[in-house]
């Protein structure tokens, strides 16, 4: 009996020594089992709460119903779509004001880079809730936007259109997200081969011309990383639009809150971010295939 | 290196990055500014300077508790991401594991998903295994956050070191545990201190997976989220946001001074 169990256990170290696959595996575990308990049974949960027709959890009957109430409501369909909408216009205007600053360190700073990246994103390590809040205070009736502008005599009523719409919201947002477009912005720039860019404008290349043939193409990565890194986050940001929306500028995270909060309808809520989801990736794969063409027929 | 030729050119380029950095601290400096503010509302001019807001802010029990219930969440959540990271990191770029690229990308899975949409999704996994919400079911969806985070921090750290040291010292004889701890863990150090101070600062700041997994307690981004809608709190609120700015200044100095001794020895 024991001598059988030395015998297996010999066999098992002796497989785990030669298997270096075996052993990396183990390293994984870890890892992999939080990956599926932790995300994709939730996930595979959500799918299935989305597709109960009765409130009692216990009842197995599944349909659509819940998808149909959704898009039913033609306000609930076009708050999804004003979420990608503000979503994908923060993530271009995020990237289009960070590109020429990441391309300044990286190329015009000579000293210390790492100082530059470290003062640029610092205020970003700070709480997400007080960066969006002080858009609250700058923008608000009695912010300091309008004080500024009373005290200064260009205007004697505040303005109430800077806060509670969807500039405010873009504004914030594109503030609140601008260290995920820099650090990819950067590290794609950085990475460049500046013999390439000195061997355009030997060849007599401008330096637009440079910038639009070899810089802007081969930063492309980081462009496409700071862009999805952006535009996926902000479609279910809660806070931003809850502070500084107002009514028109609701989005799908607030209409995904109040399932689960007020309204107390989980299937629905849980359907509302299956379609959410669905729709995000839809967006993420379409504009990944577009570009992908674009590369081809420029090839 | 060629001289550019557009000097005018980098001229703009540098004040171009200026006026970004005044649009990005600007927010963030109001804060501090406001909380010494002698007034309850956040308008220039500025009334005159007090230091009410911070005794307030002192004074005030809730706050505390946030804070602790903060800390007590991100230290473990900051070593348990940071472990798992490195187990990760460490057999994903050791040699020929299969599907590596297919499970490196897997990791990345809780980063393409709103975080919106994790925090229901973990809301009703909980609901229908019956756990009751609490700090632990914040740290459990801030652990799935920080992973992915932690790994890629720790996969540049890996990606760039020499193997031969390794096999070296298991040709030397020593076992692959103490090889580990001898000559891969201090090469990797820094990245694990980045990845340590990484997922500790977005566990602490976390606000939507805690606003649905928490149970009765309160993290300080729920409790600052709770006292936003009062006017009154505001100014005690700014004092707070000041704080936190602070410290978060102090660790981050912290972090590049240790990455600095750590590059001075080497070279």
């Amino acid at each position: 009996m024991t001598g059988s169990m030395t015998i297996r256990a010999g066999w098992l170290a002796r497989t785990w020594r030669a298997s270096p696959a075996l052993r990396g595996y183990a390293l994984l575990a870890p890892a992999l089992v939080l990956l599926i308990v932790v995300l994709l049974a939730p996930v595979i949960l959500l799918v299935g709460t989305s597709l109960m027709v009765e409130a009692d959890p216990a009842s197995w009957t599944l349909g659509l119903a819940n998808y149909q109430a959704f898009f039913d409501k033609p306000q609930y369909v076009a708050v999804l779509a004003r979420s990608i909408g503000i979503a994908s216009i923060v993530a271009a205007l995020t990237v289009l004001l960070a590109y020429p600053a990441a391309y300044f360190i990286a190329f015009h700073v000579h000293g210390n880079k790492m100082i530059w990246l470290i003062i640029i994103t610092l205020p970003f390590w700070t709480s997400y809730l007080l960066r969006v809040f002080a858009w609250k205070l700058i923008l608000g009736f009695n912010g300091v936007v309008n004080s500024a502008l009373i005290f200064f005599g260009l205007t004697t009523e505040p303005l109430e259109a800077l806060l509670y719409n969807s500039f405010a919201v873009v504004l914030t947002l594109a503030h609140a997200w601008a260290a995920f477009a820099i650090l990819p912005l950067f590290v794609s720039l950085q990475k460049i081969d500046r013999s390439l860019i000195e061997a355009a404008q030997d060849l007599g290349e401008g330096p637009v011309m440079t910038f639009l043939r070899v810089t802007l193409p081969l930063s492309m990565p980081g462009i496409v990383a700071a862009l999805l890194l952006v535009f996926i986050p902000t479609v279910g940001d809660y806070v931003t639009p809850k502070l500084v929306g107002g009514p028109n500028g609701l989005m799908i995270g607030s209409l995904i809150q109040l399932s689960f909060g007020q309204l107390d309808n989980w299937p629905l809520g849980a359907a509302i971010s299956v379609v959410s989801m669905l729709v995000v990736t839809a967006v993420v794969c379409g504009f990944l295939l577009g570009l992908e063409g674009i590369k081809k027929a420029l090839a | 290196m060629t001289r550019d030729r557009t000097s005018a050119g980098v001229a703009w380029l540098k004040g171009y990055t200026i006026t970004y950095l005044v649009f990005i601290y600007l927010p963030v400096l109001l804060l501090p500014i406001f909380s010494f503010n002698d007034s309850i509302y956040v308008a220039l001019p500025m009334k005159g300077l007090t230091l009410q807001w911070w005794r307030e802010m002192i004074a005030q029990e809730g706050m505390h508790a946030a804070f602790s219930n903060s800390i007590s969440v991100a230290l473990p959540v900051a070593f348990l991401s940071t472990a798992m990271g490195l187990c990760a990191a460490k057999a994903l770029t050791g040699s020929r594991l299969p599907f590596s690229g297919l499970l490196t990308s897997l990791f990345a899975l809780p980063l393409v998903i709103p975080f919106i949409i994790l925090g229901i999704a973990l809301l009703i996994g909980f609901n229908r295994i019956g756990i009751g919400l609490s700090l632990y079911t914040v740290g459990i969806g801030h652990v799935l956050i920080c992973l992915p985070f932690s790994l890629f921090v720790l996969l540049s750290r890996f990606d760039g070191f020499d193997r031969s040291l390794e096999e070296a010292a298991l040709d030397l004889g020593e076992t692959p545990w103490m090889t580990f701890w001898r000559v891969t863990f201090p090469i990797v150090l820094p990245g694990v201190i980045a990845s340590l101070l990484l997922t500790f600062t977005i566990s602490f700041d976390e606000f939507l997976l805690a606003f649905f997994l928490t149970g009765s307690k309160s993290t300080l981004p729920l409790y600052i989220f709770s006292q936003l809608r009062f006017p009154a709190k505001l100014p005690a609120v700014l004092a707070l946001g000041s704080t936190v700015l602070i410290g978060t200044f102090i660790l981050v100095a912290i972090a590049e001074r240790l990455r600095r001794q750590e590059g001075g020895t080497r070279s």
